[in-house]
């Protein structure tokens, strides 16, 4: 019999929770946004606009925590040989199901781990954010019970798996040979915010490794804030979501603790009060999330341990981020943006089509 | 006889809708499941507890796991 894995145990899931619910919010205090400790979504946003492929010029800068988090995972992968290279599971759905997953999520200004970490700082705006995200990982199950699947992947060559990990790597250079230059807005070919959420960032190597840190934790634990509600919902387990709610839990005591818990729904950082929105953002995000079989967090967890098809997923989140600001589809602090809205109508009919079309039996 | 289901290369839910499926409507007492991942490996064996049913034996196979469940 294999050894044991202690963190896929209830205790484990519930460790590797609160163990997020606290380092979150003290990334905040160490300079990240405001309810934004950790965001797979926002981040990826801000690696996406340090590149150029938008120029929003308040949220740019490359993110130590996601790189952090892939190869947290990826070490995690090599010590306990679970590193296996994979790919071939309709990788170009994959890439859609992220942008789409992306444009909703930027909609509502957060992704299912922003949406934890809103609510447990008080931003009651989350609340409609949680429920669309239920509605649309509810409509997700519905697809699957039907036979909806991606297709099998294929074992491939360790060089496949790397890709994801060096283009992270690639990004952490980048940053050590262009770093930072106050209030310059460009340093070497990185952008970098000078006012914004983009402008507000913990120490990189605190960041960094906090994220190596939660992506190590995060691997051998399989956690996943998609996967808690959909295992709920399609099979009536609880062992993914007793780590969702210890992480909120965690976040709203770590918050009162260092005094960064504030209720209200107005004036909430980098939020909008538009309910409906909020609403149907998550809802597309969810839904793209249950179709792509994973969180934001999830898909770059398991991009560590050799996933090319998750991979594809993270590609497809940057450059619907770009998509996302260059077309005018993110919201902002004063509501949805100006093509928001046909773009979530887009986003839906392009899931709906995906789930309804991609039915054949597993062969 | 044993019921097989062959999960290898799917993502998560999907060996465990299989593997439910068969524990649900199979008429075998015995099922051997398939993975290639630790996770679905994980996955698969808590689904099967939570249905009542014994987990009789985990062995590597080949790239994965071959996972033998039976039902009481």
């Amino acid at each position: 019999m294999p050894v044991k894995n202690f963190f896929a145990t209830r205790w484990g899931i519930i460790g590797v929770g609160t163990i997020i619910g606290i380092l979150a919010p003290l990334l905040q205090k160490l300079g990240n946004p405001g309810n934004m400790g950790i965001c797979v979504a926002c981040f990826e946003r801000d690696i996406s606009g340090a590149l150029g492929l938008h120029r929003a010029d308040v949220v740019q800068y490359m993110r130590p925590e996601i790189i952090g988090f892939v190869l947290g995972s990826l070490i995690a992968a090599y010590i306990f040989k679970e590193f296996r290279p994979r790919v071939g599971s309709s990788p170009i759905v994959r890439f859609v199901l992220g942008a789409f997953a992306m444009i909703g999520a930027l909609v509502f200004l957060g992704c299912p781990w922003r949406t934890l970490l809103r609510l447990a700082g008080g931003d009651g705006n989350a609340i409609l954010g949680l429920l669309g995200l239920i509605f649309g990982i509810w409509i997700g199950t519905l697809f699957l019970k039907n036979g909806y699947n991606l297709g099998r992947t294929q074992p491939t060559h360790t060089t496949a798996g790397w890709m994801l990990p060096l283009i992270m790597l690639g990004f952490l250079v980048l940053m050590i040979v262009f770093p930072q230059i106050p209030n310059e807005a460009k340093s070497g070919v990185l952008f970098y915010s000078l006012k914004g959420p983009g402008a507000m960032h913990a120490p990189l190597f605190v960041a960094l490794i906090i994220g190596l840190g939660v992506g190590f934790l995060a691997q051998r634990s399989r956690f996943c804030t998609m996967g808690a509600i959909r295992d709920a919902v399609l099979f009536g387990q609880t062992h993914l979501l007793s780590g969702f709610i210890s992480l909120i839990l965690f976040a709203f005591l770590t918050n009162l603790v260092l005094g960064q818990f504030k209720p209200g729904f107005a004036g909430q950082p980098v939020a909008h009060t538009q309910h409906v929105w909020n609403f149907a953002g998550m809802a597309l995000a969810g839904l793209a999330f249950a179709l792509a079989g994973g969180c934001p967090g999830r898909q770059l967890f398991l991009s560590g341990e050799g996933d090319g098809d998750a991979a594809i997923f993270v590609l497809g989140m940057i450059v619907g981020a770009g998509f996302s600001h260059n077309f005018g589809l993110a919201s902002s602090p004063n509501g949805v943006g100006p093509y928001g809205i046909p773009a979530m109508v887009i986003g839906f009919l392009v899931c709906l089509f995906i789930g309804f079309t991609m039915r054949k039996k597993a062969v | 006889m044993a019921t097989t289901v062959d999960a290898r290369g799917l993502s998560c839910p999907q060996p465990v809708i299989m593997t439910l499926d068969a524990i649900k409507k199979g008429k075998d007492k015995e099922i051997i499941v398939f993975v290639d991942t630790d996770t679905s490996k994980e996955n698969v064996t808590r689904a099967a507890e939570s249905q009542g049913c014994r987990v009789k034996d985990v062995s590597p196979e080949k790239e994965g796991y071959r996972i033998t469940i039976t039902k009481d």
